[in-house]
């Protein structure tokens, strides 16, 4: 097996490649939270005082809040004053195009394989590119303007559409719901936000690509959907960050709204540095996501490929309240190395007739530990409430774990609800089929867990399923041997 | 001794404590007492347990613990005030008989030869077979972290130590009946046992509990078992208490390499009844099976916590736990599946099935898989649903009447568990009890289908 090993070390050992750093320069404020960093931020983007209000109440009720410690991850302790609240590339004035961008930047996103300037030419995929705390640019606005879509930064939306964020933030995800969330609510700095009317099928992918470059900040932002009676829309969001040694703090909320038979396909694919393979830097990534079915009829899917950070812990969920509603989580979580991931969703079932389903690949390598953790939830007046969960974790070696935790609560007797999780191994006669084939071990490997992930990748929009399957190659090929 | 209030439940105890170790005169310097030191000493720093531990999230201990209890009163019964409560049938068996937590010998009775089965209490049993109970005794059992095992563990007094040596197999059962006597006031009771079977020896264990009198009874009963190597060990549960009976059970298992064990619970009725099982599979070649019945009524609440520890390679757990829930009851399951680094070829599988038929009724369950080595196979599956309409349909259509359609997929339902118990005439007793509780006399129905 010594030649197989080596092939597989080499992947294994391969960089990543997306960890270069931007030199551009920023404006930061100092290290450090105080309400008065909040009051700088808020001051930076010229809210309005209402947001500034909101934003103070967030941090009161921060400073009461601990640090949730029930996850089955393992960090050192954060240091909230050794973070800069609020970095964004310097700039002059409001772009009108894209000719106005720092070209640094334009260089930054080619690099990342996510040229603004192509986006433009071709339709496909429009992008809203966030660099540390500030939006950059959105492309592809004025054609959705058109069809009366909102897709903007947040701040942005904040002075356009005040009446808008103002109906919807926080609506779904409470500033004082968790830990990371007040502290988002605090000092979140940007993210996009997005308006669908009524009626209104988003003709295009939307899209967000997020990226840590500045040394020593966090990155908060916040992302709002709101689906209004009977539209739909399908949205992208991927993140990366330059290497490091020091461990750097992501804590986003994503809010989404969905009305009277509007649907919303939400995808994620997250790439952020994992640390290297000592397990040294990389992202915490603290995310609280969640949608709420409010109209009848109405459909949330959240797709997820985990890669990246160092210590995931997040958990998109769905509280299906309309009647007929239906909810859907599909996730491939891949940790190697010294990589942590606790990860899962909620169903929570209101409505009547409501439907979830969940399916959740765990595939674990190196020293990793991955661990699913989701509730499904039947009130006592969601009759006919059907849930389906599958969560299966693959093993990598036997140092690394594989952790299922589900929580399944039924207060009503028409509810039917299946769970089932398995855990195994690449099977040696799998293995052996393959190669007795003629195909080689590491294209085996390849072939058979992108088949074990199939059933998630193919939920992924065209541009990203490719992405996140020669993702899977990378993270993954050098871990059996 | 004195009776425990709501508000000061622990401090009460914590008073009690000190009382219990005066009384205890000479034994106070012997070693058996230091681990009921250490163990006082851990509950007062734990508390009792409530919703906001992750193992006790679904159970709210506060409808228990806010009643007052008289604990370890002794209480002198005879033989016809516990008949009613010995298992119909199996004439030659071993009973041991608890009352209010403590061992008594004059309601007992060994059949089994000497040499095949040793009855002792422990405090006997720490004098006599101090390298038999010294290793296992409040060792077992994560003394350190329940609060519940703490408290049964200070409170140590004539439990029981039961000892089967190296080869032999006793043929009776031994029937262990933990009898709460609250005919005059509500009365707790902490009885302990140590079960230790050697050596390619083989026994069958069964436990039940029953409430004398009207009163409330709460009952924190603590087993430990060695099941050594090449050791066969069955073991039956039956709760089938009073509606303001609690009870909370730990049974604590540690398996050697080739040995058996086999669990199964029965729970039918009680106000809230915690059973936890944990099996620790320390050898290779370890089988583990655990099998439970819940089928409640009333507002019964039942929480099964099971725990399979996988520590070496090749060995197998199999658990398949169903509940059947109507009126204002509540279950709970939480099945823990480990498997450690060493525990290579383990194969781990853990089933928990529920039907709800009313619309007060819920469960919750958390089937739980936590994984350290690659080279396993292991699964778990639950399903939370109602019965099935297409086979509801299929025997309406063949003339049964609906509440004898619905009895009859209920009890096939159940009788997955019930047809596990290999003691004849107990597993007959409790189809009879499963039928009773169904109302319907499903023999003539049966008859026809053959």
């Amino acid at each position: 097996m010594s030649k197989e090993t080596d092939i597989l070390e080499e992947h294994i050992n391969s960089d990543y490649k997306y960890g270069f750093e931007t030199k551009i320069e920023t404006e930061s404020a100092p290290k450090g939270l105080s309400e008065d960093i909040v009051r700088f931020i808020s001051a930076k983007k010229n809210e309005p005082e209402w947001m500034l209000e909101w934003r103070l109440k967030a941090y009161a009720q921060w400073l009461e809040m601990t640090e949730p410690n029930w996850q089955n991850v393992d960090f050192p302790k954060i240091d909230y004053q050794d973070i800069i609240y609020y970095a964004a590339p310097k700039k002059k004035a409001k772009l009108d195009s894209l000719d106005e961008v720092d070209p640094e930047l334009l260089k930054t996103f080619e690099k990342l394989g996510i040229s603004l300037e192509e986006q433009k030419r071709l339709t496909g995929v429009a992008v809203d590119a966030v660099v540390d705390s500030v939006s950059i640019t959105t492309t592809f606005k004025e054609k959705l303007g058109e069809l009366g879509i909102i897709f903007c930064s947040m701040s942005e939306a904040v002075q356009d559409h005040p009446e808008l964020v103002r109906k919807y933030i926080g609506k779904v995800v409470p500033a004082n719901d968790n830990y990371f969330a007040a502290l988002n609510s605090a000092v979140f700095s940007d993210g996009s936000f997005c308006y669908i009317p009524k009626g209104v099928r988003c003709p295009m992918e939307l899209s967000t690509y997020f990226r840590i470059n500045t040394a020593g900040t966090g990155q908060f932002e916040r992302t709002l959907i709101v689906a209004d009676e009977g539209s739909y829309v399908s949205y992208l969001e991927g993140c990366t960050a330059p290497m490091r040694d020091e461990n750097q703090l992501h804590a986003a909320v994503v809010e989404l709204v969905a009305m009277d038979n509007a649907e919303i396909k939400y995808s994620t694919v997250q790439n952020w540095y994992p640390g290297d393979k000592e397990g040294k830097g990389g992202i915490y990534n603290f995310v609280t996501k969640r949608g709420i079915c409010d109209g009848v009829n109405s459909k949330i899917s959240w797709t997820q490929v985990e890669t990246g950070s160092a210590v995931t812990w997040k958990y998109p969920s769905c509280i299906l309240k309309g009647d007929n509603s239906i909810g859907e989580f599909y996730s491939v979580a891949v940790t190697n190395n010294y990589q942590q991931a606790d990860t899962g969703t909620k169903m929570i079932h209101i409505g009547k007739n409501t439907k979830s389903r969940i399916v959740s690949k765990g595939i674990s390598a190196g020293h990793s530990q991955n661990s699913y953790r989701g509730q499904v939830k039947v009130m006592k007046r969601a009759t006919n409430a059907r849930n389906y969960s599958q969560c299966d974790s693959l093993l990598m070696g036997d140092l690394c774990g594989a952790h299922t935790f589900p929580y399944i609560e039924a207060d009503n007797r028409t509810a039917v609800i299946e769970h089932e999780a398995t855990t195994s191994k690449i099977g040696e006669d799998q293995l052996f089929y393959c190669t007795q084939r003629g195909i080689d071990p590491e294209a085996a490997v390849a072939l058979i867990v992108n088949g074990y992930a199939k059933e998630v990748l193919k939920q992924l929009p065209m541009e990203f399923a490719v992405e996140a399957q020669k993702l899977l190659a990378i993270s993954l090929e050098g871990s059996v041997g | 001794m004195s009776t425990i209030d709501k508000l000061n439940l622990k401090s009460t105890l914590l008073e009690q404590f000190k009382t219990f170790e005066n009384e205890l005169n000479g034994e106070g310097k012997k070693p058996i007492h230091k681990i009921r030191q250490q163990a006082i000493q851990t509950f007062d720093g734990l508390g009792f347990p409530t919703t906001k531990h992750e193992e006790w999230k679904y159970t709210n201990l506060g409808k228990v613990l806010k009643q007052a209890y008289t604990f370890g009163k002794r209480s002198e019964l005879q033989m016809a005030d516990i008949q009613q409560f010995l298992l119909p049938n199996i004439p030659n068996a071993n009973t041991i008989v608890f009352v209010n937590g403590a061992y008594e010998p004059t309601l007992s009775n060994i059949v089994s030869s000497e040499e095949v089965l040793i009855v002792k209490t422990l405090e006997e049993a720490y004098d006599t077979h101090e390298s038999l109970v010294a290793p296992y005794f409040g060792q077992l059992t994560k003394t350190s972290e329940e609060a519940m095992i703490a408290l049964n563990t200070a409170f140590t007094k004539n439990g029981i130590f039961i000892h089967v040596p190296a080869n032999k197999v006793v043929e009776e059962p031994v029937l262990m009946y933990f009898i709460t006597d609250t005919r005059t006031a509500n009365q707790g009771a902490q009885p302990r046992s140590l079960i230790v079977v050697e050596q390619g020896a083989k026994a069958t264990f069964v436990d039940k509990t029953d409430t004398l009198g009207e009163n409330a009874s709460f009952n924190n009963v603590v087993t430990e078992i060695v099941v050594e190597p090449n050791a066969r060990v069955e073991h039956y549960k039956v709760q089938n208490d009073h509606a303001q009976a609690s009870y909370i059970g730990t049974t604590q298992v540690k398996q050697a390499q080739d040995s058996y064990y086999a669990n199964t619970t029965i729970s039918l009725n009680g106000s809230i009844v915690r059973n936890n099982l944990n099996v620790a599979l320390d050898g290779s070649n370890v089988e583990t099976h655990m099998f439970g019945l819940y089928m409640l009524t009333g507002n019964t609440h039942v929480d099964n916590h099971s725990i399979a520890d996988h520590l070496k390679p090749h060995s197998m757990s199999n658990e398949l736990y169903k509940g059947i829930m109507d009126e204002s009851s509540t279950g709970v399951f939480n099945g823990k599946i480990f498997v450690r680094q060493d525990a290579q070829k383990t194969n781990a599988y853990q089933q928990n099935r529920n039907i709800l038929l009313s619309d007060n009724a819920s469960i919750n369950t958390k089937p739980q898989l936590e994984i350290w080595a690659d080279d396993v196979k292991c699964s778990h599956g639950a399903t939370t649903g109602n019965l099935d309409e297409e086979a509801l349909f299929y025997l309406r259509s063949r003339g049964i009447a609906e509440n004898e359609a619905h009895a009859l997929l209920i009890h096939a339902f159940g009788n997955e568990i019930i047809e596990k118990i290999t003691l004849e005439p107990l597993r007959a007793y409790l189809e009879q009890l499963v039928m009773q509780r169904l109302g319907v006399d499903l023999n003539p129905i049966s008859a026809d289908f053959e």
